[in-house]
């Protein structure tokens, strides 16, 4: 008899550091010491906490082991699984009371969040279809197929639930499902899309649904595919995601062989059948326009709406288009009613939103939160505040097209209109924290290169005014910017705002705003005082030793790329600065903490 | 830019040719069908040659011009050959902020070459790409399918001295 399951993250972070071993380890030390029989390994998508990765929870303890590498694994299974003592040194400590936490219910991280979109993520095996319809996989796909509920009672549920699109801009989904149930087809032919092009740089939660709980997102598109009479789906998703790729296409395969898509579903007489197109790294086709054309099989430039892709989308036809983490909402709502859904959340944004917290904080990793949670409970509570004592400066969200919300408004709740006002955006989900180290000109210049790197060239603003901007940038981080440069930078990002052809060049000066207007006098800073407060921008700074601290140990010396420093064994050295290519080195070797940045 | 004409001569063996074709047939008349080609003949030759993309007009029966079109516009094909290992250097969001930057440097001091370009002896090609995903391990850098995080730049000399 089973009484053990040994649960083993194997989502993308965790596989980089060794899970796939880990699992071998853990079969053959069960196998070696007879307990084959009496528990069992279960590889699972993402738990979340990808900054304590690799980890294995093992149930029904519920004990959840973190940074495991394949040496623990002959005492996990010796201690805990033979003699049922749970390996406390092994064991994720609650940040806050330091005890090790048995459960991961009871961690500060798991605390503050609700999970909706990822409520399979971490507990099922996301190539077992069986583990999906036990946690109530495909009941909501039976129940409307097998009752032949109406569809616009379905799009009715969606409505009332208030759910709102998840890529970014945070349209009503309900409503596009109406448009595009309403629009006409000559032919008769619907198509329903899954964008999964998550290519927000620090944003990896549709990579993690798709690993995690890949039937969730087929069972939600043959829905979507009922309800606007749609019976053939793509899901666009980036070729750098293979884990991702290799789990849908195996997920696919699986309910096909169930017959829960395909042809007769439920022998319903309803069809809907599901294809893989692979993205090949191109930013601008996350952009719904893009994204079809680029199943179309072309260069991935987005063209001018209206028509929207209800009315006209692939091959000119009516096509449903939601993101993954939109899709992963759907079965939940059906499931739970649509009240449940919307009791969650603020006034108009409901539910919950995933979030990929990155940059500065103890716990990377991914999180659910109920809309309406301030920035601070994300940072400070869930997120363990900022490591090595360091000051939380901003975080920033939505990516290349969002912007920085400075430490000033971290109380500011989380939801569309709170971080609209304040010149940010929910964006995708990507949220990267900053800490006093981190110079706000560099990060606004560093998304612009991202922007003018994945420009499509289609459109002159975009094209042609994010460059001229960056070269503003460039100027003014390296010491040359001038008091006209900073309004001549916000009256070109305004131009650029009001005329670009598509969603990506229209918000693409938002991270140069939100940090010109939160961080204005940083910018001042560089302009007038040619000082870059944070210590970053190159042209800015100079390494200095301090000869009170010392010692003459020449580890800095023998260090230095360019030969640019020199002293006498045990006497101060001196840092020649017109030799010096402000590589670091120095302060990297120094022993004693005596050189500095100014 | 690095994504222009190469200068390595070209050498397709016809067992590399009968695989395209294969592709090419199951794939002709679909609609959509120019990306899931060039995404197999990538991985059938590692990069995209034009000999390679008159292969593909030819046989789906589309301009050239198309072809090239969506070769060069995707950052994932690429028209000069890798090395034997492909380096690339994260420098998305999360990695950036936590010293990417860095890294990538001392890959390019410890090999002496830029990215998008290759060591002469073809062992080493680099690039910079848009967050792997394992944003949680940053900054990361991966050579081929291995993936090295929570990386300082002293770290690059000895993982490249790995792979000699």
């Amino acid at each position: 008899m089973i009484r053990s399951h040994i649960l083993v993250c194997t989502g993308t972070g965790c596989s980089s550091s060794d899970s796939p071993k880990i699992i071998a380890e853990f079969e053959e030390q069960l196998s070696l010491q007879g307990m084959e029989n009496e528990a069992k390994v279960i590889k699972t998508g993402c738990f979340g906490l990808c900054a304590l990765g690799p980890i294995v929870t093992v149930y029904p303890e519920g004990a959840c082991y973190v940074h495991v590498t394949p040496d623990d694994v002959e005492e996990i299974v010796s201690e805990h699984i033979v003699k049922g003592r749970i390996v406390k040194r092994l064991l994720h400590r609650g940040e806050v009371d330091a005890a090790p936490a048995a459960s991961l219910s009871d961690t500060n991280f798991y605390k503050h969040q609700r999970r909706i979109a990822l409520r399979n993520c971490g507990v099922i095996n996301p190539e077992n279809i069986e583990e999906y319809i036990a946690v109530d996989g495909y009941s909501a796909l039976g129940r409307i197929l097998t009752e032949q509920v109406p569809p616009q009672k379905v799009i009715n549920d969606i409505k009332a639930s208030g759910l709102r699109g998840r890529g970014g801009a945070g349209f009503s989904t309900g409503m596009k499902w109406q448009f595009t149930h309403d629009a006409v087809s000559e032919d008769g032919i619907k198509y329903v899309c899954c964008n999964a092009d998550e290519g927000d740089p620090g944003a990896f939660m549709d990579r993690s649904v798709l690993e995690g709980d890949p039937f969730s997102v087929i069972e939600a598109m043959t829905i979507a595919g009922y309800a606007v009479g749609s019976h053939q789906g793509y899901i666009y998703v980036r070729a750098e995601y293979p884990i991702a790729v290799q789990r849908l296409n195996h997920a696919i395969a699986q309910a096909k062989e169930y017959g829960l898509l395909g042809e007769n579903i439920f022998e319903s007489g309803f069809s809907f059948d599901l294809e893989l197109r692979l993205g090949a790294g191109a930013f601008v086709c996350g952009e719904e326009t893009a994204l079809l054309t680029s199943i179309e099989g072309h260069r991935g430039e987005p063209r001018t709406r209206p028509p929207f892709p209800p009315n006209k989308g692939l091959g000119q036809r009516p096509t449903l288009l939601n993101n993954v983490e939109t899709y992963a909402n759907i079965t939940w709502i059906l499931n739970n009613g649509p009240e449940a859904f919307a009791s969650v959340g603020t006034e108009k944004s409901k539910g919950t939103k995933v979030f990929a917290l990155g940059g500065k904080i103890t716990n990377t990793g991914l999180v659910e939160i109920p809309m309406g949670t301030t920035l601070r409970t994300v940072v400070e509570d869930i997120g363990g505040g900022v490591p090595g004592g360091k000051k939380f400066k901003a975080a920033q969200t939505g990516g290349p097209s969002g912007g920085c919300i400075p430490a000033s408004l971290i109380d500011t709740p989380i939801d569309y209109e709170s971080l609209g006002a304040i010149g940010s955006m929910m964006g995708s989900g990507g949220l990267i924290v900053m800490d006093e180290d981190n110079c706000m000109v560099d990060i606004a210049k560093f998304f612009l290169e991202f922007v003018v790197d994945e420009s499509c060239g289609k459109c002159s603003p975009c094209r042609i005014g994010t460059k001229r901007l960056l070269e503003l940038l460039t100027k003014i981080t390296e010491g040359n910017g001038e008091p006209e440069d900073l309004d001549t930078i916000e009256e070109l990002c305004n131009h650029i705002k009001a005329s670009a052809l598509c969603g990506l060049g229209q918000t693409a000066p938002n991270p140069v705003l939100s940090t010109l207007r939160h961080f204005r006098e940083e910018y001042e800073a560089h302009v007038y005082e040619k000082r870059c407060p944070a210590g970053v921008c190159k042209a800015l700074i100079q390494y200095i030793v301090d000869p009170s601290k010392c010692k003459g140990c020449t580890r800095c010396a023998r260090g230095c790329p360019t030969g640019a420093i020199s002293g006498a064994v045990r006497a101060p050295h001196i840092i020649n600065q017109s030799k010096c290519i402000k590589c670091g080195a120095c302060m990297d070797h120094c022993r004693f903490d005596a050189i500095y940045k100014q | 830019m690095p994504n222009c004409k190469t200068v390595v001569p070209f050498r397709g063996t016809p067992e590399q040719q009968a695989r395209l074709t294969q592709v090419i047939e199951a794939h002709k008349g679909q609609p959509g069908a120019t990306m899931p080609v060039l995404q197999a003949a990538q991985e059938i030759y590692g990069y995209l040659p034009e000999e390679v993309q008159i292969m593909v007009a030819e046989g789906l029966d589309i301009p050239l011009s198309e072809v090239y079109g969506v070769a060069s516009f995707y950052a994932q094909f690429t028209m000069n050959p890798k090395g034997k290992y492909q380096i690339s250097v994260c420098l998305g969001t999360a990695c950036y902020v936590k010293g990417a930057a860095a890294i990538l440097n001392a890959v390019e001091q410890k090999l002496g070459i830029a990215p998008g370009s290759i060591t002469p002896d073809g062992k080493f090609s680099l690039d910079s790409c848009r967050c792997v995903g394992a944003c949680g391990l940053a900054p990361v850098m991966m050579i081929n399918n291995d993936v090295y995080g929570r990386l300082t730049p002293d770290q690059v000399g000895p993982i490249l001295d790995m792979y000699k």
